[in-house]
């Protein structure tokens, strides 16, 4: 009898990949140079919005392989090396991560990895707290909020790097909580071609943890998919699929109340937020289509890499180190 | 003869589900849409900005309530009265997508009354309590 083994499959993705981590770190690297008060002032006032334009496209392009939110990456990157004050970029910050998610929501919804008995009650803790942390964050002096900012994207950075995923947690038996909200479903693996039926536990703890993301959102302008998703997941034991298409969707109800604070606070720059918002979103439809094609941990090393630098830059900004 | 294919499982989301999806799709695109053309109207200089766009490098780099002092530009919705004005025009793009969840909301709300699900059209009622009253510009007006 032979046996047949295929072969390995070639190992794809390696060019588009150079290519992309040489831009972005091109991309990033020009506005850093650039920064100086006589080229700032020497470049044109349409210079800066096109340089983030081009910035956030290719932040989206490795946003999904590495499988982050791109409003993670924004607010360390365009606040550690572009000119623009801190209000202005965690509205804009906002925005980005409120549109994605709104792309996004009623795919999920439809598909049932969104669920919304899930998601309401979890949103509605942080919305509430995110627009506190919001305003919080534009009362406090700008020096305050980056060296925070640095140390929350260095805490990402280490949620990141650490955290493991349970594709199928084990849930013995839903709480009092969970059963009162009736928060649970079933939905079929793509992968396996299977119905799986899912409950959560820990709903309480869901809650605190919710809280305290909102508010880390609010503040910081961020999305908060990279504390969501472990929360939901290795917290509240929802399958892997239903908590990252259900953080997407929730993001879309915390984000929104913040995003409210900033823009009433005149905090959103159209001409700062527009070229975000779009140029990241162009970039994600492309790194849809490179998911089969980019090694996703590759891509999820470098990002990481790359939030440890803008991490450092934002924390000795802050601290007067790294002006 | 040959087997029949086997039929793919579907499992359908709940009826709120695709409601709210079907809201939100509609509100974020036209949201989306009316961004960018606004937005290129901005640029384009197609009609007078409250802040000459020349002088954007040198106010970007101050706070928001440094920005506004200098410019003179609204805060909470008082950018409604001067709409006409480009770079303002934009934030009605902005305030669309921001206020989409608000209108998905409430398309869902009745679905759980008619099913008796109290606590669910609680829930939508409190968010979207909480999410009016960060639009309303009260808890930033002011401070």
């Amino acid at each position: 009898m032979r046996i047949l083994t295929a072969p390995s499959p070639p190992t794809r993705g390696g060019t588009p990949l150079r290519v992309v981590v040489a831009l972005l770190c091109l991309g990033i690297a020009l506005p850093a140079a650039a920064a100086d008060p006589a080229a700032v002032s020497a470049m044109p006032w349409w210079g800066w919005p096109l340089a983030l334009f081009v910035v956030c496209f290719l932040l989206g392009i490795v946003a999904v392989p590495a499988g982050v939110g791109g409003g993670v990456l924004f607010v360390p990157i365009v606040a550690g090396f572009f000119p623009f004050h801190l209000d202005f970029v965690r509205g804009a910050g906002l925005l980005v991560a409120l549109a994605s998610s709104l792309a996004a929501g009623p795919a999920l919804l439809r598909g049932g990895l969104a669920n919304l008995r899930l998601a309401l009650p979890l949103a509605l803790i942080g919305s509430a707290s995110s627009t506190v942390g919001a305003m919080m964050g534009l009362a406090l002096p700008a020096d305050t909020v980056q060296t925070a900012l640095g140390v929350t994207i260095l805490g990402i950075v280490a949620v990141m790097a650490t955290a493991k995923k349970s594709e199928f947690p084990a849930v013995a038996a839903s709480d009092r909580w969970a059963q009162l909200l009736g928060m649970r479903g079933a939905f079929v693996d793509a992968a396996s071609g299977r119905e799986i039926d899912w409950r959560v536990h820990r709903t309480p703890t869901g809650f605190g943890l919710f809280f305290v993301i909102g508010f880390l959102a609010g503040m910081f302008g961020m999305g908060a998919g990279w504390a969501n998703v472990p929360a939901l997941n290795l917290v509240m034991g929802a399958p892997l699929k239903i908590a990252a298409g259900t953080s997407s969707f929730i993001l879309s109800l915390v984000d929104s109340s913040a995003a409210w604070i900033y823009l009433n606070k005149g905090a959103v720059l159209p001409l700062i937020a527009v070229p975000s918002v779009v140029g990241m979103m162009l970039g994600a439809r492309i790194g849809a289509r490179l998911l089969t094609v980019l090694k996703a941990s590759i891509v999820r090393r470098l990002v990481i890499g790359l939030l440890l630098f803008a991490g450092l830059r934002a924390l000795l900004k802050g601290l007067g180190i790294w002006a | 003869m040959n087997a029949p294919s086997p039929v793919p499982l579907v499992v359908l989301p709940p009826g709120e589900q695709l409601r709210y999806a079907a809201w939100l799709e509609g509100t974020a695109r036209g949201g989306l849409a009316l961004l960018v053309v606004t937005y290129f109207a901005y640029v384009l200089g197609a009609f007078a900005p409250l802040v000459p766009l020349d002088t954007m490098p040198a106010l970007w780099n101050q706070s928001a309530a440094a920005y506004m002092a200098q410019t003179g530009s609204p805060n909470g919705w008082g950018w409604l009265a001067q709409a006409a004005r480009s770079d303002l025009l934009n934030l009605f793009g902005i305030a669309i997508l921001a206020g989409s969840s608000i209108v998905c909301l409430l398309a869902v709300i009745p679905l759980y009354a008619r099913r008796g699900e109290r606590i669910y059209v609680l829930v939508c009622v409190l968010q979207v309590a909480v999410l009016l009253l960060a639009a309303s510009g009260l808890l930033t007006v002011g401070h």
